[in-house]
């Protein structure tokens, strides 16, 4: 099971839109691929029409005192499923640092025990039947984008052109660095990139020179993926011809794990 | 057809039904067509001959679609157990094993040795209504499967099949959709018919026999192809059935027809006896060669050899008798007359004789627990001392109960019937055991003699033979120590009240 995660400490930046897009090409592949939407916003939950709302609210997941996978809907499409976002969430940093969140230390796991390891210790039972996970990720620094970090395999972050976006991937990178033990694999990319404007053009060049790990796969700032809020589904699924849906297509080829020789 | 809830089927033709189905299903739901969904798919239906899958409630079926293929192993509700790709052509021709994989994984031990043959074609057009809820959402979806089958040279379009499929935390929504389909006209529940417990005697053992008559038919052509050994152990399961139904319930037929045919299937059933023995032998030839101590297996080889030879002889002679005008005849006759029997007209009541006729609900009771009682006598007079043939003929007794029980098994309730079939199967295994082991030994014997005449294998091999007849020696003694204990089990206050039971509800 390979653990995605949209994120940016800034919000209004194309996290959710990606985590969405992403998914569905993701279960389009042929994996089965599961979105939490842990954004008690719950944008991605509006998008594929589900209610954000889970039985007993974030407490119960993060007490374990229900599963995931009881909480889990399956989409209008092929082998993609959601963990709904729910209200509750914006106390999930509060849920996730009680005491009694934690596993018992005298059954093993005392790693997972930690409140930074809760999220990946709850996503473990899914393994079996989930090929990729994506997590949205509310913005913010908090104990959940924390637990996010230390659950995923690869974080995605959406970078629009400006010099304090750039400063941010720099902050993020040494914070993540400063890791013991699992690392998340960093990959960027340009989001709602306007080429009419200047800024944004030197922005990417110069970035692209100087940071291996930013997909060449800009997404443009396009009004069809603005419309997604009306049709409430992936751009891939409502116009899979169009610009909006190739360069989504284009972005996932780079993020996503090399077919088998 | 997709996993659901329930099936349906749809009479009065597809055109009208679509309409009957939406205006259903729209007070509560969104309906929109999927237009990518509809796809024709060829299937084959695999089973053995006497249809172990089915039985087991698994349904194997090759699925031809978009120039791939698949075995798909599903729940007889539909829902998958195993799947693995296949060659797409279709399957024609019996197999006795499929390829490596997870579906074959499954149902190995459940089919071997029987082979898998093709029952049935169809080539099914299934299309898929998305069930939409207040916000657009698709909650479930309607699944329609049109069908043309064909088997056994006949073609015929079945009824329009309709599921619920459920989409993933909406169980709720496919219940109400289920509910709302099943209301709609034209819309039934896909069930199957019962036994009916008033059928007049005569009438229903006539069919009993018709039915075992069909089953020995059937099977005919398979023993003399020589496709796999199960279908003479079914032919002789159904000679011996038919014997013990002349038996135990040939009084009701009319008079002689019971004496004339007795015999008869003596004669068929002594017939496959030989052939049958050696299909045993060389079935467990290579766990029989594992449990050698001081031989090794490889001594017993000229025995599988000349096993093999002797079977092919004996087959020989079978195949001519199954082949002979005096068969054909037996056959014929026989169910000419049961036809007579089933399709006669019931007596009428008149002022000189103003009792019904006895019905099958009757017979049921009576035969069943006079053959009980028979049991439960003849089992209790064995003792430490008692010779083998005590033995041997309860084992008789056992398996003419089993038969009474499984004749009349749709009469009686369900949960009672597994009860009583488990405490008597317990019963019957150890008498099996029993004279099996006795009946081998002996055969190793002659054997052994026939094969020291022909001069047929080396010294080595009747060795081994005859550590194989130590063996059989050993699970016999132990067969019998362990019949007192299963026979007290059997005849307990707890085991007879349970059988009175059965008795007691077939009776309502």
């Amino acid at each position: 099971m390979k653990i995605y995660a949209t994120y940016n400490i800034k919000g209004g930046v194309g996290k959710t839109t990606a985590a969405v897009n992403l998914a569905y090409l993701s279960a389009a592949d042929g994996d089965r691929t599961l979105l939490w939407d842990l954004d008690p916003q719950g944008a991605a939950s509006f998008l594929f029409r589900i209610k954000p709302r889970v039985k007993g609210g974030g407490q119960a997941l993060i007490r374990g005192t229900k599963t995931l996978d009881g909480a889990i809907k399956g989409t209008d499409f092929d082998r993609l499923d959601l963990l709904p976002a729910d209200f509750t969430y914006r106390n999930m940093d509060l849920l996730l640092g009680r005491k009694g969140t934690h596993s018992d230390p005298k059954h093993g796991e005392p790693k997972h025990g930690e409140p930074i390891h809760r999220i990946a210790h709850l996503l473990q039972p899914l393994a079996g039947e989930y090929d990729t996970v994506f997590l949205d990720c509310p913005p913010s620094i908090s104990l959940v984008s924390e637990n996010v970090l230390h659950a995923t395999d690869i974080l995605v972050v959406p970078l629009i052109p400006t010099t304090l976006s750039v400063r941010t991937l720099d902050q993020l990178t040494d914070f993540v660095a400063s890791f013991n033990g699992h690392r998340p694999q960093i990959r960027a990319f340009f989001s709602m990139v306007d080429r009419r404007k200047s800024l944004h053009r030197e922005i990417t060049t110069d970035l692209w020179k100087q940071r291996p790990d930013v997909a060449q796969t800009a997404i443009p700032a396009l009004s069809l993926i603005e419309r997604m809020s009306i049709e409430r589904a992936p751009v891939s699924a409502f116009a899979p011809r169009s610009q909006a849906s190739r360069a989504y297509q284009s972005l996932w080829s780079e993020l996503r794990p090399a077919p088998a020789p | 057809m997709a996993p659901g809830l329930q099936e349906y089927v749809l009479g009065g033709g597809d055109e009208t039904g679509g309409a009957a189905l939406r205006d259903a299903l729209e007070p509560a739901f969104s309906v929109v067509e999927d237009r990518g969904s509809a796809g024709a798919r060829r299937l084959t239906w695999l089973d053995t001959f006497d249809w172990r899958l089915y039985r087991a409630g698994l349904v194997l079926a090759h699925e031809q679609a978009r120039r791939a293929g698949r075995l798909l192993l599903t729940a007889s509700d539909g829902t998958p157990v195993a799947e693995q790709s296949a060659p797409a052509a279709q399957p024609r021709r019996p197999t006795l094993e499929l390829p490596a994989g997870p579906v074959w994984d499954r149902i190995a031990s459940l089919v071997s040795p029987r082979a898998l043959l093709p029952m049935a074609r169809a080539v099914s057009t299934a299309s898929v209504t998305r069930l939409l809820n207040a916000d657009g959402k698709v909650v479930a979806r309607l699944v329609t499967d049109a069908a043309r089958v064909s088997a056994a040279g006949c073609e015929v379009d079945l009824p329009v099949r309709l599921a619920i499929a459920e989409v993933r935390g909406y169980p709720g929504q496919a219940r109400r959709a289920a509910r709302l389909l099943a209301e709609a006209p034209g819309v039934s529940a896909a069930t199957q018919s019962t036994f009916a417990a008033a059928l007049q005697a005569s009438v229903a053992v006539a069919s009993l026999l018709l039915r075992l008559l069909d089953t020995l038919e059937q099977n005919t052509d398979g023993v003399l192809r020589d496709i796999d050994t199960e279908f003479l152990h079914d032919l002789r399961v159904s000679v011996r059935r038919t014997r013990s139904a002349i038996k135990l319930l040939g009084d009701v037929l009319p008079a002689d027809l019971a004496d004339q045919y007795a015999a008869e299937f003596k004669w068929l059933g002594d017939l496959t006896t030989p052939t049958r023995d050696f299909d045993v032998y060389l079935l467990g030839f290579d766990s029989m060669a594992a449990s050698l101590v001081a031989a090794s297996p490889a001594d017993l080889e000229p025995f599988r050899a000349f096993l093999a030879r002797r079977r092919a002889r004996e087959f020989r002679r079978l195949a001519a008798a199954l082949s002979s005008p005096r068969f054909r005849t037996v056959t014929e006759h026989w169910r000419k007359a049961l036809v007579e029997v089933r399709d006669a007209r019931p007596p009428r009541k008149t002022k000189s004789s103003p009792n019904r006729p006895p019905t099958a609900a009757d017979l049921a009771v009576s035969r069943t627990e006079r053959a009980h009682r028979r049991i439960v006598t003849q089992g209790r007079a064995i003792d430490q001392n008692s010779a083998p043939e005590s033995l041997h003929n309860l084992r008789k007794r056992g398996k003419e109960l089993r038969y009474l029980l499984e004749f009349f098994a749709p009469l009686h309730d369900p949960v009672a019937y597994r009860k009583v079939v488990s405490d008597l199967k317990q019963l019957q295994d150890v008498l099996g055991e029993f004279q099996d082991s006795e009946v081998q030994r002996e055969e190793l014997h002659a054997l052994a003699d026939a094969i020291l005449a022909e001069r047929a294998a080396p010294a080595a091999t009747l060795l081994a033979m005859g550590e194989l007849a130590a063996h059989l020696a050993e699970s016999q003694a132990e067969a019998r120590a362990d019949f007192s204990r299963r026979f007290t089990a059997f005849a307990s206050p707890a085991g007879l009240q349970r059988f009175t039971t059965l008795l007691g509800r077939a009776d309502q």
